[in-house]
């Protein structure tokens, strides 16, 4: 008799703040710089330099907090971190850790099988380390240390998670959220937004947790999945041979899509953490703090929910318009300018909008058509103009470069054809032409009404309106 | 309390510094010692007491604007490095 | 002559900074290398900003401290010069930028004639750590200065310099002053910025200053102290001008007298000079309590963990990669680690980061680092209780006079018991002072004056006091005369 395995998931996502200056130096965060020019003495751990704290990086981090609706702690410790790494400047890391500045908060996720709510154990306040690049260089490693001191926020979730995908969900929940709040610009290929999965595997129904081994630094959403999918196959496969989960840090291969050990950590880290004497208790007012939440934007939550009250919108429609901010501001912006039809726009702008830009590989503040061109789009379909489907031929080509709906409209001649004589006699010619048919419905054949329609589309170039063409068919092929 | 000459290697690799054959014995003898000497502080009473650790309590952190300041001395830092080319560091390779 | 009195006579015009600085260049220069004091001398720099000072007296720009010349501990930062903490490994380092208090000094008019020895990384009570070599005391070439300010100490005594600047993390100005008969002046903890001083201990550590009188201490801690936005453990309090206050009155000050620091190993003429000194103030109308801070005499265990933890953290950033000393061919990363700071670093310095270490790592963490910040809570607990009774208290500054070169070497415990006496006032922060109050068999040695948080003044007025009645201060090492 097989096992039914459970996997248990925990994921700490670091998200690196938006914010100009490092966490503790007035040195540029700019992505892409040459290497070591945005390393000032403070990054570089300089004999006789002290950290300043940056306002900003806490201003983020207490967004964040009244986000997940945690605790905001109104005083907070900043630890260091102790291992020797030729990236880490200090020889210590600058973080927090018996005070974060962030407690106990949770986010909700939705599958397909209903929502569930993920519990945030904490997130704190850390700087990033710099890089170490290991091709061309010999037998030598170099050290880039433009990144050390960049702001993070380390968000830590409960073992909550289930599954891959949960974890997914949950990781896209969170990457909705920080740019929602823009405190994070979300770009993983920069390492903007990362990953750690803690994951382990249990006999369904036990309480206690397996051994769990730590796969860091997963920097897309496609690698988390395949990283924590391998590594719940090997722990699976590892205790059915009889075998035993080693805790241990290991590294996903994206190449070889499988994790391995990682070697640098093989020697058991002591990080010998202590309150950091360079910084004094982080203080916060509540006054600060209710500063702040009046700044809170409509989270993406409060906002689907209204989109489902106000609009009408399924929950599904609801969640996938608010997962970006820019993505709802251009849906509300079109149901806006056409006065409602809340669906129509749902839907294009789930549909051809998102598929354009897909496939083109935009994102949505590029868009060729924006919203108020989509909304003069749409306004065509819903006074009779163009039908639906020619709309989506005048969408092409408003992509295409010319991005006013009227004029694609006018210069193509694509005007719906409204007038009832000249549907009716496109529907002699169709009956003549077609005498067969005609007879054959005539004598009870009623799915033939179809082919009828389709013919009388074609004549017209699909410019007829389909509800007119339906009426006129009904009444002249009666006889 | 004594230390073993292992707990004396183990601190020295935590710390990374090298320590010879002939010096370690005079380490384990004198960290012996001191560590003997520290041990007085269990006999402090210290249920319910805060731990201290910044001599002026009441202080609190001060912020600094978000305001890029720093200006590009690479080369001028550099000039203090061991080992540089193409502007990067050079360690030995690191292997993850 | 005091660094005040050189001030006054370059501003009446009676001899130029160019010739002060010439003067104590070349005493160096005779005294520098028997004594040892010095690691850096920069003259031609010293010139120039000599020149440059005369220019400013000349246009009746000057302030009490214009032209007037000044060595620097080598802890502190100086932009373009060699800043070695006494250590092989920042041999070979160059600061790329100025300490706060070396750019204040500076804009004061202070002329800095180089860089002084001092025990490795401030770490040491006799001036022996130093990868330069020991520093001789002035006082009796056999004998130690004491550390870790060593050098500025031996400096001053033998006036080589008229002041210089120290730091003080466990008695590293106080101790260093009474064993060269000096005026040694530690500030309260924040008052005076961090910025560009090479870390020892990040919460106890404090710059300072090793004068010849209190009057001159006054000066240039006013010159030095203040809120700096560099520093984010610098307070903002205002720095009241403390040269001003120096005139107050001894008449109804409280004083206390610490019990404990009376008991065993107190070497009975020192114990001697300090109950004279006691009386003296007595006789100026002070009052004086005996009263005891039960928990002081933890004082020297809770230190040997906290200073070793922090440093243990604020010496990793040696490691070979950015600057310093990195040994030759390494095997690998780790073998580049290891062997760059064991060769960078001297005995006591590996000593003091393995203790570090030991007290921060898993198990220990506990009974050890946190177990002495409970107790530092104890410590500090005890000196509020004896503030609100008394305005300041008194005490010896060491235990014993200078001791001879190597006697104690061989033996940290027993080193580090020479800072009994000044530990509390580091672990608590507060401001303390050692002014000398006698000679024992030739020796100086030195009364300790601790006052409460940010009463700079009232120390500095009880010191000037002391010094008006007394002539200690002005005594020079025979050979220096």
């Amino acid at each position: 008799m097989s096992i039914e395995w459970e996997t248990v998931i925990g994921l700490e996502i670091h998200a690196q703040l938006a914010t100009r200056s490092k966490i503790f130096s007035g040195s540029s965060t700019a992505y892409g710089a040459t290497p070591n020019v945005q390393a000032n003495l403070v990054d570089l751990g300089y004999p006789g330099i002290l950290p300043v704290l940056n306002r900003e990086a806490v201003r983020m981090a207490v967004r964040f907090g009244l986000a997940i609706g945690a605790t905001v702690a109104r005083r907070s410790i900043f630890a260091r971190k102790n291992y020797f790494y030729p990236d880490l400047p200090k020889g210590y890391q600058i973080s927090q850790y018996e005070q974060p500045i962030v407690k106990v908060g949770s986010v909700e996720i939705v599958l397909d099988d209903g929502a569930r709510r993920i519990g945030i154990t904490r997130a704190h306040l850390e700087e990033d380390a710099g890089k170490s690049l290991h091709e061309g260089l010999g037998k030598q490693s170099g050290i880039d240390l433009n990144r050390a001191g960049t702001p993070l926020l380390e968000i830590v979730s409960e073992p909550d998670l289930r599954s891959a995908r949960e974890a997914i969900a949950y990781m896209k929940k969170i990457h909705t959220l920080v740019r929602y709040l823009e405190i994070c610009d979300g770009n993983m290929q920069e390492g903007s937004f990362r990953c750690d999965a803690n994951v382990s595997v249990r006999h369904k129904g036990r309480r206690e947790y397996g051994t769990r081994c730590e796969i860091k630094n997963l920097n897309s959403f496609r690698f988390v999945e395949r990283a924590i999918n391998y590594e719940v196959a090997r722990q699976i496969e590892l205790l059915e041979g009889g075998g035993r989960v080693v805790q241990e840090t290991r590294l996903f291969d994206s190449d070889r899509n499988e994790t391995r050990p990682m070697r640098s950590k093989e020697e058991a880290n002591d990080y010998r953490y202590f309150p950091d004497p360079d910084l004094l208790p982080l203080a916060l007012d509540a006054a600060f703090i209710e500063e702040i939440r009046g700044t809170l934007p409509e989270l993406p939550d409060q906002k689907a929910e209204r989109f489902e009250r106000e609009h009408g919108l399924s929950r599904y429609d609801s969640g996938v318009l608010t997962a970006s901010r820019e993505f709802a501001d251009f849906y509300e912006a079109v149901v806006g300018m056409l006065g409602g039809e809340a669906k129509l726009a749902a839907n294009w702008v789930m549909g051809d909008l998102s598929g354009f830009l897909n496939r083109d590989n935009l994102e949505i503040g590029q868009s060729p058509i924006g919203a108020k061109q989509l909304a003069g789009l749409l306004a065509r379909i819903v006074d009779g103009t163009i039908s639906g489907k020619i709309a989506k031929e005048v969408f092409e080509m408003m992509w295409g470069g010319v991005a006013d709906a009227d004029a694609v409209i006018a210069a193509k001649g694509l005007r719906q054809i409204t007038d009832t004589s000249a549907i009716e006699r496109v529907i002699a010619g169709v009956m003549m032409a077609n005498p067969a048919q005609l007879a054959d419905y005539r004598s009870g054949k009623d799915k033939l009404f179809g082919f009828f329609v389709g013919q009388v589309m074609k004549a017209t170039g699909g410019k007829a309106n389909p509800a007119q063409v339906n009426e006129l068919l009904r009444k002249l092929l009666a006889g | 309390m004594t230390l073993t000459r292992r707990d004396v290697e183990g601190i020295a690799l935590l710390a990374r510094l090298e320590i010879s054959e002939q010096e370690l014995p005079v380490y384990v003898e004198s960290l012996s010692r001191i560590v003997g000497f520290i041990d007085q502080l269990s006999t402090a009473t210290t249920e319910g007491v805060e731990p201290m650790a910044h001599p002026l309590e009441d202080q609190v952190q001060t912020l600094r604007d978000d305001q890029v300041t720093e200006v590009d001395h690479r080369d001028r830092y550099q000039g203090n490095a061991p080992l540089v080319a193409a502007g990067l560091y050079l360690v030995p390779k690191v292997i993850e | 002559m005091s660094a005040a009195e050189i001030g006054r006579g370059l501003r009446a015009g009676n001899f130029t900074s160019v010739e002060v600085t010439k003067h104590f260049l070349e005493r160096i220069d005779h005294a520098g290398k028997q004594l040892n004091a010095f690691i850096t001398v920069t003259p031609e720099r010293a010139i120039a900003d000599a020149a440059r000072a005369d220019a400013r007296i000349a246009r009746g720009e000057g302030g009490p401290l214009t032209g007037v010349p000044l060595a620097h501990k080598d802890i502190f930062c100086t932009e373009g010069v060699l800043t070695s903490c006494g250590s092989r490994m920042l041999s070979n380092f160059v600061a790329p930028y100025d300490a706060t208090v070396v750019e204040r000094l500076a804009a004061a008019g202070m002329v800095m004639l180089g860089k002084t020895n001092m025990d490795e990384f401030a770490m040491g009570s006799s001036n022996e750590t130093s990868w330069y070599g020991p520093v001789r005391n002035p006082w009796d070439g056999t004998k130690v200065p004491g550390g870790s300010s060593g050098g500025s100490a031996a400096a001053v005594a033998a006036r080589l310099a008229p002041v210089a600047t120290g730091t003080d993390t466990g008695g590293s100005i106080r101790q260093p002053g009474a064993l060269t008969g000096l005026t040694g002046f530690k500030p309260t903890y924040g008052r005076v910025s961090r910025y560009g001083m090479v870390a020892f201990a990040s919460s106890l550590d404090q710059a300072g200053v090793l004068a010849q009188s209190a009057e001159d201490a006054a000066l240039v801690l006013g010159a030095m102290a203040g809120h700096d936005a560099r520093d984010s453990t610098s307070v903002a309090v205002p720095v009241p001008d403390y040269a001003a206050g120096l005139g107050r009155s001894m008449k109804g000050l409280r004083i206390g007298v610490i019990r404990e620091f009376f008991g065993e190993g107190l070497e009975e003429g020192t114990g001697r000079a300090v109950r004279a000194a006691l009386e003296g103030f007595s006789a100026m109308g002070a009052t004086i309590v005996e009263l005891s801070l039960p928990n002081l005499p933890l004082s020297v265990p809770t230190y040997y963990v906290v200073a070793p933890a922090e440093c243990s953290s604020n010496l990793s950033r040696f490691d070979g990669v950015r600057f310093g000393h990195r040994c030759k061919d390494p095997r690998d990363l780790l073998d580049m680690y290891k062997r760059s700071r064991g060769e960078g670093f001297g005995a006591e310095v590996k000593r003091r980061i393995m203790t570090g270490t030991y007290v921060l790592s898993a198990g220990y963490y506990d009974a050890y680092y946190l177990k002495a910040q409970k107790v530092r809570s104890l410590i500090n607990a005890d000196f509020r209780r004896a503030f609100s009774e008394v305005d300041v208290l008194m005490g010896p500054t060491t235990p014993t006079p200078a001791f001879a070169i190597g006697a104690k070497v061989d033996d940290p415990i027993t080193m580090y018991l020479n800072d009994i006496y000044t530990i509390g006032a580091n672990l608590a922060g507060l401001p303390a002072v050692s002014v000398p109050c006698g000679l024992v068999e030739g020796l100086p040695v030195g009364l300790q004056i601790i006052g409460p948080h940010f009463a700079e003044e009232r120390l500095l007025a009880a010191a000037h006091s002391w010094q008006l009645v007394t002539d200690w201060h002005r005594k020079l090492p025979p050979m220096f005369a």
